[in-house]
C-alpha cells in the first residue's frame, strides 16, 4: 500500500514535512509557543527545568534529538535559554548531521523573549517556503512504524479496541510494516504469552528480564504479595486479575512474533513487532515510541482523551460507540460496533489499516487539528532513586554501588 | 431482545456482557462458534464476565485462550466470574 511522503536524508520516510520548534529548558516554552502560534510550525512544551541528574539529562537531549531527527520533520529551529543543562549546541549538532535544515536561537544572547520570538518567525517562515518545494516521494506500508497505545481504558477496551488494532497489527507486519508496543508495567501477567512469541531466545530472555525488573520495582510501592495489583476501578469495570488486565492491554500488538525489544526513545532496527521498554504512563510512553522514529499512533480509549503528538498524528480508537458520539472533537473511529455485533473485530482492523493509509496520504488526525501536543519523558526523580536506595539496604545488598 | 456477552475464543470459560443483567436474565453468547442462550444465575453489570459452563474450584479460568487465574469455589453456568470466586495466580490479595 503506497502513499506519497517525504525522504529523508537517512532513507526514512515522512509522513508529514513539519518545522519544529524545540525549547530546550522549560523556561523558554512560551517563546517557542508564540513562534509556533505565529507561524504554525509546531512545537511542545518542555516539561522540566534543569537537571542535575545524569541519566535525566542524557533522556532529555535524546529526546530533543529524536524528535529534531524524526522522518516527519523537515527542518528545526532549536530555541535555548543559554545556561540550561541539557545541551542545545549537542541538539543542534546531531540535528545537523541528520542532513536537515536547523537554525539555534539563545535567548540570553538574542535580545530576549520578544525580539528572539521576531528572529524564529522570520526563520520558520523562511524554512516553511523552503519545505514547500521540497518533491514528494513514494513511500510503503512496509516503511512505516505505528505505535500502539492505551489510555483512559473501560471494561471494553481489552474486547474491542484492543483487538482490533491487534488484527490492524498483524494486517501490516503482514504487509512488511513495523508496529511498537510499550508499557512494560502492563505486560507484568502476561509473560507466558510474550515469551511465547519472543523470535529468538535473546528477545524472550531479555523481555522476561524486564518485565521482572518492573515487577520488583512495582512491589516496592504496592501491598500486594508479588507486588501488582489492579485499581479498584478496573475491579469495579469487571476486571478480576492482573493477567486479565495485561491480557487485554497486549492484544493492541497482535499475534506475530517479536522481533526485538529497545529501549526508551531506541530506534528499531528490526521490522514487525517491537517491544520499546517505557513507564506506564501514555504521555511518556508515546513520546518514546515518537523519538523511536514512529509515524503515528494508533491510541485506544474507552473513556476519551485528547492526547496528542507534536509531530505524529495520534488517533484515538474508542473501545465503544457512545464516547465516539460523545467526543466528537477527538475520537477518530469507533471500534464499538464489534460490541453491536454489527462489525467482526476483522472488519475493524482493515478500517484500521485503511485509516492508517489515508492518514500516512495526509489526512488529518483529530488531535491535528486541534494542535494538541503533548509532550513528556521519564522522570528519574530523586524520590524513586530513594526508594530504590532504602530497599537495596534493607536485602542488605549495595552491590550496585561498587 | 436479551443482553450479549461476547466470547473472545472458543477455549474461553468466561464471556463478557456487554450491557448489565439480572438474575434470571437470558444472555447471548457471542463471538465465537454458534451463538446460544444462557441464563444469568446473578446481578451482573456490563464488562463483567459470566462462566459459560461449570467451572469447578481449583480450575484454571480462561479468557483470551490463556488463564486469568484459579476458580476459588465451585461456579455454575451462568455464574458471576470475579474476585469472589476467582483468584489471580499472579498476585493475590491479602485481605
Amino acid at each position: 500500500m503506497k502513499f506519497q511522503g517525504y525522504r529523508r536524508p537517512d532513507g526514512r520516510i515522512g509522513i508529514r514535512n513539519h518545522v519544529l520548534v524545540i525549547p530546550t529548558v522549560a523556561c523558554v516554552n512560551r517563546v517557542a509557543m508564540d513562534i509556533s502560534n505565529r507561524t504554525g510550525a509546531a512545537t511542545f512544551m518542555h516539561p522540566y527545568g534543569c537537571t542535575f541528574d545524569a541519566e535525566e539529562n542524557r533522556t532529555t537531549e535524546e529526546a530533543f534529538i529524536g524528535h529534531g531527527v524524526h522522518p516527519n520533520v523537515g527542518a528545526v529551529l532549536v530555541v535555548s535559554l543559554g545556561c540550561e543543562t541539557a545541551s542545545g549546541s549537542k541538539v543542534f549538532d546531531a540535528i545537523k548531521a541528520s542532513g536537515r535544515p536547523v537554525e539555534r536561537l539563545v535567548v540570553q544572547k538574542a535580545g530576549g523573549s520578544r525580539t528572539t520570538s521576531d528572529a524564529g518567525v522570520e526563520i520558520v517562515e523562511r524554512m516553511t517556503a523552503e519545505l514547500a518545494v521540497q518533491p514528494t516521494d513514494e513511500g510503503d506500508l512496509s516503511e512505516l512504524i505505528i505505535a500502539l497505545e492505551c489510555g483512559s481504558s473501560d471494561a471494553f477496551s481489552g474486547l474491542t479496541a484492543n483487538p482490533a488494532v491487534g488484527e490492524a497489527a498483524d494486517i501490516i507486519v503482514d504487509a512488511g510494516g513495523t508496529v511498537i508496543l510499550s508499557e512494560l508495567t502492563e505486560m507484568v501477567g502476561a509473560e507466558s504469552v510474550l515469551y511465547r512469541r519472543g523470535k529468538t531466545p535473546e528477545v524472550r530472555d531479555e523481555l522476561m528480564r524486564r518485565i521482572k525488573a518492573y515487577e520488583i520495582e512495582l512491589s516496592m510501592s504496592t501491598e500486594d504479595d508479588s507486588g501488582v495489583f489492579i485499581s479498584p476501578g478496573n475491579i469495579e469495570g469487571g476486571l478480576t486479575t492482573i493477567e486479565e488486565k495485561s491480557l487485554g492491554c497486549i492484544y493492541k500488538a497482535g499475534t506475530r512474533p517479536i522481533t526485538e525489544v529497545v529501549d526508551y526513545g531506541q530506534q528499531p532496527h528490526e521490522k514487525g513487532v517491537i517491544i520499546m521498554d517505557t513507564p506506564g504512563y501514555d504521555i511518556s510512553s508515546v513520546t518514546g515510541k515518537i523519538i523511536g522514529g514512529a509515524h503515528m499512533v494508533l491510541f485506544t480509549t474507552g473513556k476519551g482523551t485528547p492526547s496528542g503528538s507534536a509531530i505524529a498524528p495520534v488517533l484515538k480508537v474508542s473501545s465503544n460507540n457512545r464516547v465516539f458520539r460523545e467526543m466528537p472533537d477527538d475520537i477518530d473511529i469507533s471500534a464499538g460496533d464489534i460490541l453491536e455485533g454489527t462489525k467482526s473485530l476483522r472488519q475493524v482492523g482493515e478500517e484500521l489499516v485503511d485509516l492508517v493509509m489515508r492518514t500516512a496520504r495526509g489526512e488529518k488526525g483529530k488531535a491535528e487539528y486541534f494542535h494538541i501536543q503533548e509532550f513528556a519523558i521519564p522522570n528519574v526523580s530523586v524520590l524513586r532513586k530513594e526508594v530504590i536506595h532504602a530497599e537495596m539496604v534493607k536485602r542488605n545488598d549495595l552491590s550496585f554501588m561498587q | 431482545m436479551p443482553v450479549t456477552a461476547i466470547l473472545i475464543r472458543a477455549q474461553d470459560h468466561v464471556a463478557t456482557l456487554t450491557g448489565p443483567v439480572a438474575a434470571g436474565d437470558a444472555v447471548l453468547i457471542t463471538g465465537q462458534g454458534k451463538t446460544r442462550e444462557i441464563i444469568a444465575r446473578n446481578d451482573m453489570p456490563a464488562g463483567h464476565k459470566l462462566a459459560i459452563r461449570p467451572i469447578q474450584e481449583h480450575e484454571q479460568i480462561l479468557k483470551y485462550g490463556e488463564v486469568i487465574g484459579e476458580a476459588t469455589a465451585d461456579i455454575a453456568e451462568g455464574g458471576h466470574v470475579h474476585t469472589h470466586n476467582c483468584w489471580g495466580v499472579k498476585a493475590r490479595r491479602h485481605s
